[in-house]
């Protein structure tokens, strides 16, 4: 049988995620047997043209190049899994989407002009069929192996639903939000991390992206209301490094909060 | 950039090298060669990386969110990030942190030296030498070397898991210290490791000493940090091969970053003469390397290294230098490491300007912030080392296309490819791949 071919595709992004491939010390060779690594551009030379089994894409989309590029990519892979917060939620950039991006550029490079972007950053999801989402900001590289593993035996992946507070709680960790009053979006936060920042002493910043079906809105509330902290605080928390997480729109979309650009009235 | 003549070699007036994807570097981007007529009429080093605008979303953000945020700017040398804004914050705020946790930070930062110089030598880099198109088909005939290598890559980034929390995108770094100290206990369990990684380290060094090195001799301006009493990580003032000593505020006085419709990333300049300066492994061993531990000034001497350096293709040793140096501090820090005080320092919010250079595995990051009474920043401004390093990496590739138009087109590609890969460019910092463009008729 033919080794299922892997490609690896990077959109805007840190390279953090396809990083962690590379992270894998004691395994990187072995996942090396069992797929053809066709087209991974950081870490080889080495492009095989496509089609491929297995495409993981890295980054969120920014341009209008980049729009019509995860076109092609969808067209030429079997399975198309979306790694990071960048691709699920369109990542720290995203925080675009709530301002001007013209001020951004003009604030950042001398001749704006120079510069093609979009106003908005977008996940995978938003321009093509994604067959899984892995979140994280970065992701688990525990987490990437059991999902391409699972995706080259054919299951599906075994990876927890659960928010950052169940793997809390199973790490024995005291609350850090009932405890020392720190802000924690451990409830609303998606698992994978191993609920790493309430370990070390600090609240849950959010990087996992918010978990399917969370009460955003009650935590939000709460840590307004109880905790004092002021509306910016409080949005800037929670939409940092998931920015375009459609969980968070009923959030940012409240006009007393903050607005998404595209449901400001013109 | 100004434009030279190539001197015209008989028979070969005009090239036009063509390749699409530039690879084995963090980010996208392309480059595009086109010499005519014996003179070189295009070289550009082109970022097409999408912009993320990190300067522009960090106003309005808390001060102490800036080293986590700025950490996703890169996820090869995210501590290196979290170093420049936690130090460009403290200043701001007239913040002193103890010793320990200064002692930690420089661990931490010795982590990501190992981390990234490993990934660059071996996953990125090595293969040019050896003619492979990437580390797996290495393997398929340097199993153990690469091996090995892993396992040094590992050991860094253990250090930084236990120290950091995770390797990628670590959160136990705050303004004023950490979060939480280590147990001693926990850094101690690194030391087996961390003494082969040393071993590997060694023998690495030697290794890449004979590898055969393309020749190009350039006189290069070198930028880097310089420490009265450490090889420089965290600290120092800039100083360059060329008589520069400034402290870190001055930086804005001498270096500028400016524009080009090519490119994505800005390229920085020497103000003086807008001229370009070289920064990362080369230019910190130029400027610094009495300050090298003994075990590693022997080793170069013995690779025959304790010199000056000034083949960039020379950099794979240099960078295995620092390797086995950041093995021997990580050692010795942990050694010395006791549980003292508390995981870090108040740092009260003002009104303030400040700004910290820290020497990032690939060179000089700077970093400065004004924030306000509550806390808030106003600006922020970031110098990477990639987009400081873009004008010198041209400038190579000019030197060497002038002065190679006779080698056949694969080779010249390639040799243009590695001649980039020498800085282990980070593109995902200057923004971000580079896409291989040499057009010669």
């Amino acid at each position: 049988m033919n080794k299922p071919s892997l490609a690896v595709f990077k959109f805007a992004s840190c390279d953090g995620c396809q990083l962690s491939l590379l992270d894998c010390e004691d395994e990187l060779l072995k996942v090396a047997e069992l797929v053809e690594i066709a087209n991974f551009p950081e870490a080889s030379r080495r492009i095989l043209p496509g089609p491929y089994d297995i495409a993981l894409v890295e980054g969120s989309i920014t341009t209008e190049h980049d729009e019509e590029r995860i076109q092609e990519i969808r067209e030429g892979s079997r399975i198309l899994i979306s790694i990071g917060a960048c691709a699920t939620a369109g990542g720290i950039q995203a925080l675009r989407n709530y301002a001007d991006v013209d001020q951004m550029v003009r604030a950042v490079y001398p001749q704006p002009s120079y510069i093609d972007t979009l106003a908005t950053s977008t996940p995978i999801s938003r321009h093509v069929k994604v067959d899984y989402e892995l979140h994280g900001c970065p992701i688990n590289k525990y987490q990437l192996l059991e999902v391409l593993l699972a995706f080259t035996a054919g299951r599906r992946p075994q990876v927890s639903n659960d928010s950052v507070c169940m793997e809390c709680k199973a790490a024995g960790n005291v609350c850090v939000m009932v405890a020392q009053g720190e802000h924690c979006l451990g409830p609303i936060t998606h698992a994978g991390c191993g609920a790493l920042c309430p370990s070390f002493d600090r609240g849950c910043f959010g990087c996992y992206g918010v978990k399917e079906q969370a009460d955003v809105e009650s935590l939000f509330v709460f840590l307004r209301d109880q905790r004092g902290m002021t509306t910016q605080q409080a949005v800037a928390l929670v939409q940092s490094f998931n920015a375009d997480a459609p969980e968070l729109k009923v959030i940012a979309s409240d006009r007393k909060w903050g607005r998404r650009r595209e449901d400001r009235p013109e | 950039m100004a434009e030279k003549q190539i001197p015209v070699r008989a028979g070969i007036k005009s090239r036009r090298i063509k390749v699409d994807n530039l690879t084995r570097v963090e980010g996208e981007g392309s480059l595009l060669i086109d010499v005519q007529g014996g003179e070189l009429r295009e070289l550009k080093l082109k970022i097409f990386e999408p912009p993320r605008f990190f300067e522009a979303l960090l106003k309005g953000r808390a001060l102490g969110e800036a080293p986590d945020i700025t950490a996703r700017i890169c996820g090869i040398c995210p501590v290196a990030y979290m170093m420049s804004a936690v130090h460009a914050m403290e200043r701001a705020l007239g913040v002193t942190v103890s010793d320990p946790i200064r002692q930690l930070r420089r661990l931490l930062y010795c982590g990501e030296w190992i981390e990234s110089h490993v990934l660059h030598i071996f996953m990125l880099h090595a293969p040019d030498f050896l003619g492979y198109d990437d580390v797996i088909g290495m393997a398929r005939d340097h199993g153990e070397r690469v091996k090995s290598a892993l396992a040094m890559k590992k050991a860094g980034n253990e250090i930084i898991r236990v120290l950091g929390g995770r390797e990628v995108h670590p959160i136990n770094v705050k303004v004023g210290g950490f979060y939480k100290l280590p147990e001693k206990a926990a850094l101690t369990a690194l030391l087996d490791p961390l003494k082969h990684g040393r071993d590997t380290a060694r023998d690495t060094v030697l290794w890449a000493s004979s590898l055969d090195f393309p020749e190009l001799t350039r006189q290069y301006e070198f930028v880097a940090l310089q420490h009265p009493d450490e090889y420089p990580m965290n600290d120092g003032r800039i100083v360059s091969s060329r008589g520069l000593d400034i402290q870190q505020t001055e930086f804005p006085d001498h270096f500028e970053e400016i524009h080009l419709p090519h490119s994505n990333a800005l390229h920085a300049v020497r103000k003086e003469h807008r001229s370009a300066y070289f920064v990362g492994p080369m230019a910190r061993y130029q400027l610094s390397r009495d300050q090298l531990s003994e075990e590693t000034r022997a080793l170069a001497k013995e690779a025959g290294f304790l010199r000056d350096v000034n083949n960039p293709f020379e950099s794979i040793v240099v960078r295995a230098l620092e390797t086995h140096y950041a093995f021997d501090e990580a050692i010795r820090l942990i050694e010395q490491y006791e549980v003292d005080g508390a995981s870090s320092v108040p740092a009260p919010a003002r009104k303030a300007r400040g700004v910290a250079a820290t020497e990032a595995p690939r060179g000089l990051l700077f970093h400065q912030y004004d924030v306000d009474e509550r806390g808030l920043i106003t600006r922020a401004n970031i110098v990477p080392p990639t987009s400081q390093n873009q004008f010198t990496i041209e400038e190579d590739l000019h030197d060497l296309v002038s002065a190679n138009l006779e080698l056949p087109q694969d080779l010249l590609t390639a040799r243009c490819e590695q001649a980039i890969r020498n800085y282990d460019p980070c593109i995902s910092c200057a923004t971000h791949f580079l896409k291989l463009d040499i057009r010669r008729d």
